[in-house]
């Protein structure tokens, strides 16, 4: 029955579309977004109510006798005297709101700051144009990994992200996790995040940063404790041999054009660090920062015409014909 | 003003000569208007006044009603062609993934929106209404320092042009209307956009404090015997505290614009992190502006609507006093509340909840003034006509702008609706709610006065209906999605994220809304052309402006009347009493006390002068050139000088010679 309810309740949603969508305010998954949630709802509602009061206010007169006075200035002492407590006792009141709604405020605050003050975990992500670059850190170097635009977090615990940027000014904001923080050249921003539950969550970037700031997706993925810790070490190891002859050459033909220069994939002599690292890129759901779905097709789309699917983004063409983007797309696929 | 029987004529002191002077030749006086009969008067003050013939007099103008007409059609275009980027970005918005407008044309778009709408549209227009209000309210019979007013103009003007000659050009800014370091520093933004932003908001600023400096100076020195500071009407208070809002902030935007420039141009690192600048100081800079920017612009509406309110509640505004320090705590906390812009760029916690309170105390002073606003009208039926329909759509809307700040102000709160679709409908709300709807009431309730004929009512009434859904369906939705996680400034998003069915509806509303103007643009063609004549006091409303003729006369009043009440023609409704004495054969104004408006000196007023035009050329130039080559400010310099010269060059007049 109960689950039944919750179908309706999910049609209703989808029929509202995006309450219950992936990157939502109103579709809290982790603590900060339940109590901001809460707050949202709370505040609407007193707003709803004072608001309501207003419009009552103004439409009273319209309802009221005519005017019996025919000069403007004849005014009725008394009646201004009335008016004038209603308008003080306003005020009181929108003062007093006005303190509590601080108040709140400051002590949602304090739940908020509390969430993350035991976080084992410290992930530091980067913003670049138009991309996330992720770093977990780790007091071992070897075990220092460092990857982009997904973020895997273990579920159910506390983890912080140490937020900063080497170009212009980026914001993170997972809507159904937390609020948004800035990551800005010069500065560090602490955001302590936690997911209730394993899901993945979607965010993108809220600071307006060039050209493509509307393609600035990131995923965070929120796994059991031991499925995390699996895929960190899955993640540390260098990139496998390629599986074919195909892959081979695509290895070979990736290490000889541009693409080096840029990007790094583990195991290969490939060291670029302006790009996003490669060498688990199979293994990421999308493309490019969220711009696509990762598949053959879409790795061949988006490095045979990068400035068609994401226009001013910073991934140049490189001079292919379709043998050579078979065998690269073929080789990067196998980057699992 | 009809003065043929006069209750009282006061005769005003003579003018004031100093002792030393004494011993100079008298001073030559021509004819005074005291006991002069009303159509020689007419005859000498229309000599004295008028704008003189041809183009080069048209240019030479600074009769105060020319100036605002001409800001007042400039913003309205500004506005249209503004409203034209919206309608381009609602279509590319309608649905997930159109490819109608690639990013490079809609960052642009976006930029001049808010650039045209912010500094083009809205500061001007509120501050042309300003022009041609203050001094007609205040009575007197020009605006004081009329050249730089002139100036004033000419510079916007020539920001405008210079913005949307850009863009057609393909190099409007495309760094968002607050322009933020690093992007728009010299490293993400090569090529000469973000100097376009950047000098375009240098000839706003310089345009927009020659008309605060002229309005405070107006309201100060030059109101109409008797009107003391609590006679002021509340709409010249509402202009007078902006104005100072403006002579505060916009010095904080010129900071912020110039070091810009210097980045850019010369290679200054003030605000680059690498080099030991910082990022956030723009921010801070810019915001200390950009949140008295929005009081800017509400300040003069409330004006508009403690105008509108009386004129149709049949009383005086209810809580004069309250409201005057309501706008005068406004224009204050105005300042202390620039940082809940920048909740989400990592504030220590303290701090930021100071700005919640802060930004939450200005709610107090906003919500006297409603509270007053809705005391006036509860006393007996309001005569509702379309400004008045405005009234109330303002209040409608502001109110939950209102409220929808209130909830910005909570840090926490805010951290999850900042830069997404939900601050761009509170924004909307504030400024169209508060700024749009009171000046499309004013322009049904002052129409009249400015052309003498009428708007049509039911035209009006349609246009108010149509602006009224068509405003609520664009911009109420945006909340929702703004919480369903829409950042602001994306030029696409896709279909999975399920914003599409809403965003088509928000599109379809901001069409309705668009066309609401299209009638207005015919109601108002209409209404001038073929209006029907209105009279002087079409609405028999209470403040100066309506003692006049409509429009009124170049010289604004016959007689200086004299003002016994703050709605002066309710408490003398046979005659106006007048003061006498000033001289009709030159331009002379009377100039009063700053507290009590006693009469004090006689003063001249500047003559038509080509001079501010020529200036604001050279001015315009300069800031022109300067965004290719810092020595633009070396040889720009010459012609500047050139220009000021020609403007002061003393005229032998003997006045000068003292």
């Amino acid at each position: 029955m109960k689950r039944l309810a919750w179908t309706g309740f999910g049609t209703a949603c989808v029929f509202l579309q995006g309450c219950s969508g992936w990157q939502s305010a109103l579709d809290p998954k982790g603590p900060a977004a339940s109590e901001l949630a809460w707050l949202i709802w709370f505040f609407t509602a007193l707003c709803a109510v004072i608001w309501v009061l207003v419009m009552i206010a103004l439409a009273t007169p319209l309802l009221m006798r005519p005017l019996a006075r025919s000069e403007p200035l004849a005014l009725d002492s008394g009646a201004d005297r009335r008016k004038l407590r209603v308008v003080v006792i306003a005020v009181g009141l929108t003062a007093a709101i006005v303190v509590g709604l601080t108040l709140l405020s400051f002590f949602a605050n304090r739940t908020l700051a509390a969430i993350g003050s035991d976080a084992a975990l410290t992930i530091r992500v980067t913003g670049h144009q138009w991309w996330w670059e992720v770093r977990y850190e780790d007091a071992t170097p070897s075990r220092i990994l460092t990857t982009a635009n997904e973020i895997h977090i273990p579920a159910g615990e506390p983890v912080r992200l140490l937020l900063t940027s080497t170009d212009v000014i980026h914001s993170f904001w997972v809507p159904s996790l937390s609020g948004k923080l800035d990551l800005i050249p010069g500065h560090i921003n602490v955001l302590d995040i936690k997911a209730d539950k394993p899901g993945v969550y979607r965010g993108q970037c809220a600071e307006f940063c060039g050209a493509q700031h509307a393609n600035m997706g990131t995923f965070i993925i929120a796994e059991p404790r031991a499925k995390f810790d699996a895929w960190w070490n899955d993640q540390l190891q260098p990139a496998g041999p390629p599986a074919s002859d195909e892959a081979k050459a695509g290895e070979d033909l990736f290490l000889s054009r541009p693409c080096v220069m840029c990007h790094r994939i583990g195991g290969t002599p490939a060291g670029g660090t302006v790009a996003p690292d490669l060498t688990h890129i199979a293994s990421r759901r999308t493309l490019a920062a969220g711009t696509l779905t990762m598949s053959r097709g879409n790795l061949a789309a988006w490095i045979a015409d990068p400035q068609g699917v994401k226009p001013g983004s910073h991934m140049p063409v490189v001079e292919l014909n379709g043998d050579e983007l078979n065998a690269i797309v073929a080789y990067l696929e196998g980057l699992k | 003003m009809s003065s043929a029987d006069l209750t009282s004529e006061r005769d005003l002191p003579p003018k004031r000569e100093t002792a030393s002077k004494g011993d100079l030749a008298p001073e030559p006086d021509g004819p005074r208007d005291t006991g002069m009969d009303d159509a020689s008067l007419h005859r000498w003050l229309t000599r004295a006044w008028r704008t003189p013939p041809g183009i080069i007099g048209a240019l030479s103008s600074v009769d105060h009603k020319v100036i605002a007409r001409r800001y007042l059609i400039t913003a309205f275009i500004f506005l249209c062609l503004g409203g034209l980027n919206a309608v381009a970005m609602r279509v590319q918005l309608s649905g997930p993934q159109r490819g109608l407008i690639g990013p490079d044309l809609y960052n642009q778009l976006f930029t001049m929106h808010g650039v045209t709408m912010m500094f083009l549209f809205a500061v001007p227009i509120v501050q042309a209404t300003g022009i041609y209000l203050v001094p007609l309210m205040v009575g007197t019979r020009n605006i004081a320092f009329p050249r730089l007013n002139a100036f004033g103009y000419w510079i916007y003007v020539s920001g405008g042009a210079f913005a949307w000659i850009s863009f057609l050009l393909n190099m409007a800014p495309d760094v968002g209307w607050f322009a933020y370091v690093p992007l728009s520093g010299p490293e993400f933004s090569p090529g000469k956009r973000a100097d376009v932003w950047a000098q375009m908001i240098t000839y706003t600023e310089v345009s927009s404090l020659a008309v605060a400096v002229a309005t405070i100076v107006t309201v100060f020195k030059q109101r109409a015997p008797g009107m003391s500071l609590d006679k002021i009407p509340l709409y010249v208070w509402a202009l007078l505290v902006t104005s100072f809002v403006v002579v505060f902030a916009m010095p904080a935007v010129m900071i912020t614009s110039t070091f810009l420039i210097l980045d850019r141009l010369v290679g200054t690192h003030i605000f680059n992190p690498a080099e030991g600048g910082d990022a956030l100081l723009f921010q801070h800079l810019f915001w200390f502006f950009g949140h008295p920017e929005v009081y800017i612009i509400f300040l003069p509406a409330t004006g508009m609507v403690s105008s509108i309110i009386p004129a149709f509640a049949r009383r005086p505004t209810f809580g004069h006093l309250g409201l005057v320090l309501s706008l005068i705590s406004v224009g204050f906390l105005s300042f202390g509340l620039w940082v809940h812009h920048m909740f989400a760029t990592g504030l220590p916690k303290l701090g930021a909840s100071f700005f919640t309170a802060s930004s939450m105390l200005i709610a107090i002073p906003n919500g006297v003034q409603i509270f007053c606003w809705l005391a006036t009208l509860w006393d007996g039926r309001p005569v509702i006509r379309t400004p008045l329909l405005f009234v109330f759509g303002f209040f409608f809307i502001f109110v939950i702008g209102g409220l929808t700040g209130v909830m910005l102000a909570s840090v926490p709160l805010d951290l999850q609706v900042h830069d997404t679709y939900f601050v761009v409908a509170h924004f909307h709300y504030v400024l169209i709610g508060g700024s749009v709807f009171p000046l499309l009431g004013a322009a049904y309730f002052w129409f009249p006065k400015i052309t003498g004929r009428m708007m049509s009512e039911r035209l009006g009434r349609w246009h108010f209906g149509l602006a009224f859904i068509g405003f609520n369906a664009a911009f109420f939705p945006m909340h929702l999605v703004g919480l369903w996680g829409m950042p602001r400034r994306v030029y696409t998003y896709s279909a999975e994220l399920g914003w599409g069915n809403i965003n088509l509806f928000i599109s379809a509303g901001a069409m309705l809304f668009f066309l609401s103007f299209v009638l207005f643009t015919f109601n108002l063609i209409h209404g001038a052309l073929k209006g029907a004549p209105a009279g002087d006091n079409p609405w028999d409303a209470g403040t100066l402006e309506w003692a006049t003729s409509s429009p009124p006369p170049s010289y604004n009043f016959t007689r200086i009347p004299i003002v016994t009440n703050v709605e002066p023609l309710w408490a003398e409704r046979e005659t106006l009493p007048v003061a006498t004495g000033l001289r009709v054969d030159v331009r002379e104004l009377l100039i009063s006390t700053v507290a009590e408006a006693h009469p004090d000196i006689r003063e001249k007023s500047a003559t038509p002068s080509i001079w501010p035009l020529l200036a604001a050329i050279a001015v315009g130039a300069t800031f022109l050139y300067s965004i290719f080559t810092p020595w633009a400010i070396v040889w720009g310099a010459v012609p500047i000088a050139l220009t000021l010269v020609g403007w002061f060059w003393p005229k032998g007049d003997p006045e000068d010679e003292e």
